[in-house]
């Protein structure tokens, strides 16, 4: 047996760990991974299939990378990789992730025919005139009237928001759900503020209270310590 | 230096072409020099709300493409001695005839002689619209108290304010009908100014006299008496830089007249 193992496999009640070197180059580390897979024999008994979990370290694996590992992994019968995780990440993963979960704030109308788009949370100081249109990779907040199309969540996030000190949308649109305003108008309803909309548990966008929010989607808190 | 000032709405037959005549006019009237440019290309009318159409000789399209001079297509108004001219648009070619760049640096020439140049855009927001707004310094957007209208300017404003040598535009609310707006039935005065949020120049009533002034080719600017021609003057001085109050929509301020008869006991 070699001193410095390239592979370590650990179990745990949820399934196995695979500690894969971060230093060896990463063709040793595929073969050895062939080697261990084999001679690990006890893997080979046909009961319901062991998820895995593949920890790499401080090395960079490529989507095809983790493609050609997944495939060696699952190619012993009854393993099946649950997920890859690794301390490094590109530029742009960085970059993406940070963009995501960034509050962009905006201080303009959006006019008929404009559209804004930003990838995280949106912070609109201004109006949406009708026929504008906000979009938004995760939350809008708008300051002042919404009176065009805003659409949150856009990419599959149904947990996402709208919020608007004015709330008189042409339409709404969270995730993959659209409502629009009823053709009568909207109600001249009792002062209430700042509205929200979000998408309630039948699946249908429903306008709200802000206040209602902080029970709904207690994750909009961001704040850590204070009070 | 003079300043080049663009009259737009976007959508059609809201009153460019009057706004554009009457507030070119009664800057003449207040002894600036003026130059009314007509850019609707191939829909030309400017001309004619003007009475100049049978002195038109070369147009914009031929001084662009350097078939005359300047000087020789801008026609001359003598009614104003000397203040206002008029650069026609052409009718036998289409707004591709010309580009922005053509325009802006034929704005720029024209800067150098005149005080005040206003250029009259077509409707739309295609080439037309480029080239109007290539060589202007200000945008005066005109509306109706319409939603159609209104939908337009906003789209509008919305471009003009991409482009970054236009100072912030001003807006122009035409033809208010004072009966309609009172009951609720159109758009009121507030409601426009707070939805489009840019500062109001000028409102204008819905008045039989510019229908009648523009049949005879004079613009209603140099009828003192009618409530349009006040309206024009009064944003003429706003642009010269005067504070001058909105005038009231009230039917009441009608005259002496009315006002004794009301006192009597009429209606």
């Amino acid at each position: 047996m070699k001193k410095n193992q390239n592979v370590v496999i650990k179990g745990t009640k949820e399934g196995l760990i695979l500690h894969l070197c971060d230093t060896c180059s990463y063709d040793d580390l595929k073969k050895e991974l062939d080697e261990r897979l084999t001679e690990n024999s006890f893997l080979h008994n046909d009961s319901h299939p062991i998820l895995v979990k593949v920890h790499s370290g401080n090395r960079y694996l490529t989507e095809a990378q983790k493609d050609e590992l997944r495939d060696l992994i699952r190619s012993r019968k009854n393993l099946l990789v649950e997920a890859f995780e690794s301390n490094v990440m590109t530029r742009e993963e960085a970059a993406r992730l940070k963009a995501e979960n960034e509050i962009v704030s905006v201080a303009r109308i959006i006019r008929s025919g404009q559209v804004l788009e930003v990838p995280g949370d949106l912070l609109l100081v201004g109006d949406v005139n009708p026929g504008g249109k906000v979009m938004a990779g995760g939350n809008i907040f708008i300051m002042g009237a919404l009176k065009g199309i805003a659409h949150a969540g856009v990419n599959g996030d149904s947990a996402a928001i709208i919020s608007a000190s004015v709330m008189k949308p042409t339409q709404l649109r969270i995730n993959d759900c659209i409502t629009r305003a009823p053709d009568e108008g909207f109600p001249e309803h009792e002062k209430r503020g700042m509205e929200c909309a979000y998408i309630d548990e039948d699946n249908r966008i429903v306008i709200d209270r802000l206040q209602v929010l902080m029970h709904l989607r207690p994750n909009l808190t961001r704040l850590e310590g204070g009070f | 230096m003079g300043e080049a000032i663009v009259v737009t709405s976007g959508k059609g037959g809201v009153g460019k072409t009057t706004s554009s005549a009457n507030i070119g006019t009664a800057l003449a009237l207040k002894d600036k020099r003026v130059c009314l440019v007509d850019t609707d290309i191939g829909l030309r009318n400017l001309d004619v709300v003007m009475g100049l159409e049978n002195r038109i000789i070369y147009d914009l399209v031929d001084v662009v493409t350097g078939r005359c001079k300047i000087h020789q297509a801008l026609v001359k108004d003598k009614r104003f001695d000397n203040h206002l001219y008029l650069l026609p648009a052409a009718q036998a070619s289409d707004k591709t005839a010309v580009t922005p760049e053509q325009m802006k640096a034929l704005i720029d020439e024209l800067k150098q002689e005149f005080d005040y140049i206003i250029i009259d855009c077509p409707a739309g927001i295609e080439q037309g619209f480029k080239n109007a707004v290539a060589g202007a310094d200000r945008a005066l957007v005109v509306t109706t108290p319409e939603v159609s209208a209104v939908r337009d300017a906003d789209r509008i404003i919305g471009l003009l304010e991409k482009e970054e040598h236009i100072a912030p535009p001003r807006l122009i609310i035409n033809r208010i009908r004072n009966h309609l707006m009172k009951n609720g039935d159109m758009l009121d005065v507030d409601e426009i100014t707070t939805h489009l949020s840019i500062e109001l120049i000028g409102i204008v009533v819905d008045d039989d006299e510019v229908i009648k002034s523009t049949t005879h080719g004079e613009p209603i600017a140099l009828n003192p008496n009618s409530k349009a021609s006040i309206a024009y003057r009064n944003i003429a001085r706003r642009i010269l830089g005067e504070s001058v109050p909105l005038q009231p929509l009230d039917d009441e301020y009608k005259g002496v007249f009315s006002r004794l008869k009301k006192f009597f006991g009429g209606k």
